[in-house]
């Protein structure tokens, strides 16, 4: 599913260049779930803001489903991230003037699916995550775990084949952050590859695989 | 092309947004409004005043004669001179190019009108059947002096408005009368009504005009004894030639003929409108040049606070723009979303603002009626009005084009780090 050869990736100020990923090599194969830790500055989010081509490499090669994935214009990126991928993050980034069907259909939106269809789509993810009676709320009338779900039914409604998540239980509870890892389960079951990015030991457990990064080099496990 | 769901999502936007569109419609519509009302106001400013000279042909010409200061070719001076038949016919020979419409006077002196057991004292003037063409008054019943009744001095007269309410209207003893071929007295002499005429001018002037009455120039002069003898005239010069040059050949003509030194101040007395309408033609152009320069500076305004609240909204939906290309928004979609609002939200508040302006440059009207002086009937240019807010919608879309494509080229990773 998703293959990775010798990716580098450096942020370059005026004065500075600072490489925050040193050649990685990865395998990741459709259903696997997966999760890649580190301490804070190892690189892990860049890693997974490339996988998720919200974030360009300077060298190597990226292959997602067989297409080489390089210098892709904005277009082509959103285009891909729309067919294959989805996202949820920390700060759960739902839209907060719009409720959590919209939100949860947004996707469907740039999918360019009629809003009828969107809407029961919407209701049904709503509804696997077990917020159908959520479903009419803002985003700040809910708790953290309750936002974090909708962002999951947001990722999963486009029918994606992975999910990738950059810290999904960083704001949440243990009790909830356990309640949203079963949900991840859930998904998993069904086919979708699942790649999170954690520093929590307890999360990472939970996973079938775990990638450890460390100063932008992978550790062999 | 129209697109159901992108608009669905822009009101969607828009209505969760209130005050952001509030803020960008104001500028907008405070720029439209400020252009339109003030162009209502100068126009209605310039109709006002232009219609105290009412229907006078603004290339007439007034000709009188007076004492004389200056001795000249062995003559006193303190002489009157007299204006006569001979010299009206000198100046149409001599002027023949660039006349268009001459008309003598002759006023009858102030005498008790009376019609049955009704008197009041009317100015009576004897005028030629070219008065209808030149001065601010317009035919209401009947006819006017014709060139028949000059020529056989009929006792006819044509009548104000004044008159003949006075004499013919409706009273608490009697009912209104025809007036159209009655007879009046005028020094005992019984004269046929033949028409009535309202004043074309308002205020005092409007009241003299419809206090007069007017006979034919001969008989003037048959029954005051003055034969071939004008008071003063009045004529209209040829649209293409200068009043001020005719009136100059005028005034030299009259001079040499009546013996006048050349140089005396006084002895030919002449005034014509378009020296005056042309200084308060350079006044309506000072208040013009006001009102575009003020009008344009706050559409300008509006402009650039469009401009300024898209970047601003821009700024603001940073994350939201992040997350809408994280879902696979392409930057097409969001310059086109981002357009769109400006677009929309520009022409809705710039049609409100064109609507209240235009309503209440009608309550101007309404306001000011036919009473207020220097104020009339205010209108509103509505091509100007439309290009100015299509000038607008424009200027909108192009100062939202630029926050737009710096929008739809926001990295998502900073945008969703952007806590």
């Amino acid at each position: 599913m998703i293959h990775l050869k010798g990716i580098r990736k450096s942020y370059k100020t005026e004065f500075t260049s600072l490489e925050v990923l040193k050649g990685i090599d990865l395998s990741i194969e459709e259903g696997d779930f997966v999760s890649i830790m580190g301490s804070s500055g190892s690189g892990k989010s860049t890693l997974l803001n490339i996988l998720g081509l919200l974030d360009e490499y300077d060298t190597g090669e990226y292959t997602l489903d067989g297409v080489l994935m390089k210098d892709l214009s904005q277009t082509q990126a959103a285009l891909y991230r729309n067919q294959f991928l989805g996202f949820v993050f920390q700060s759960f980034n739902l839209l907060p003037f719009k409720s959590a069907k919209e939100n949860v259909a947004l996707p469907l939106y740039y999918k360019k699916i009629p809003r009828k269809i969107r809407q029961e789509k919407a209701l049904e993810y709503l509804e696997k995550v077990g917020l159908k009676d959520w479903a009419d709320h803002l985003p700040n009338q809910m708790s953290g775990g309750q936002q974090q779900r909708v962002a999951i039914a947001r990722a999963l409604i486009s029918e994606p084949k992975v999910i990738l998540a950059d810290e999904p239980t960083g704001a949440l509870d243990t009790q909830t952050s356990h309640d949203v890892m079963e949900i991840f389960k859930e998904v998993n079951k069904q086919g979708i590859t699942i790649i999170i990015v954690t520093h929590e030991e307890d999360i990472a457990e939970m996973t079938n695989k775990v990638i450890r990064l460390k100063d932008g080099n992978m550790v062999t496990e | 092309m129209f697109d159901y769901d992108k608009w669905q999502e822009i009101f969607n936007t828009i209505s969760k947004n209130k005050l952001r569109t509030f803020l960008t419609a104001l500028g907008v519509f405070w720029g439209i409004f400020m252009l339109v009302v003030l162009m209502g106001a100068g126009s209605g400013f310039q109709n006002g005043v232009l219609a105290m000279f009412g229907g006078h042909a603004k290339n007439a010409m007034y000709v009188w004669t007076n004492r004389t200061t200056m001795p000249y070719d062995g003559l006193q001076a303190g002489r009157f001179t007299q204006i006569t038949n001979d010299d009206i016919k000198a100046i149409e020979n001599d002027l023949e190019d660039v006349l268009e419409y001459m008309s003598p006077r002759l006023y009858v002196p102030s005498t008790e009108v009376t019609y049955k057991n009704k008197g009041e004292a009317y100015e009576v003037r004897g005028d030629t059947p070219y008065l209808l063409k030149i001065d601010a008054i317009d035919l209401d019943q009947g006819r006017f002096i014709n060139q028949k009744d000059m020529d056989d001095r009929r006792k006819v007269v044509v009548i104000g408005m004044e008159v003949a309410k006075n004499f013919f209207g409706k009273n608490k003893k009697e009912e209104a009368v025809d007036p159209i071929g009655q007879f009046i007295k005028i020094q005992g002499v019984d004269y046929l009504v033949v028409g009535v005429v309202a004043s074309d001018r308002r205020g005092e002037d409007a009241t003299e005009d419809n206090k007069s009455i007017f006979m034919p120039l001969t008989t003037a002069q048959q029954v005051t004894n003055r034969h071939g003898k004008i008071g003063w005239f009045v004529c209209t010069i040829n649209t293409n030639y200068p009043v001020g040059l005719a009136e100059n050949r005028i005034k030299t003509l009259l001079k040499k003929r009546h013996r006048v030194h050349p140089e005396d101040p006084r002895g030919v007395g002449t005034d014509n409108v378009e020296e005056e309408l042309r200084e308060i033609m350079g006044l309506f152009n000072g208040i013009s040049f006001l009102v575009w320069f003020v009008g344009i500076g706050s559409l300008l305004f509006g402009i650039i606070g469009v401009g300024n609240i898209m970047l601003i909204v821009v700024k603001d939906r940073t994350k939201e723009i992040g997350i809408r290309k994280a879902m696979g928004a392409t930057p097409r979609s969001i310059v086109s979303m981002i357009l769109l609002e400006s677009v929309f939200i520009t022409t809705l508040a710039g049609y409100i603002g064109l609507v209240v302006s235009i309503g209440v440059v009608y309550l101007m009207k309404i306001a000011a009626g036919t009473d207020v002086q220097f104020f009339l009937n205010p209108q509103i240019d509505l091509k100007i009005s439309l290009g100015a807010l299509a000038m607008l919608i424009i200027a909108g879309a192009l100062t939202g084009l630029v926050p737009a494509m710096q929008a739809a080229n926001v990295n998502p990773v900073t945008a969703l780090k952007d806590e």
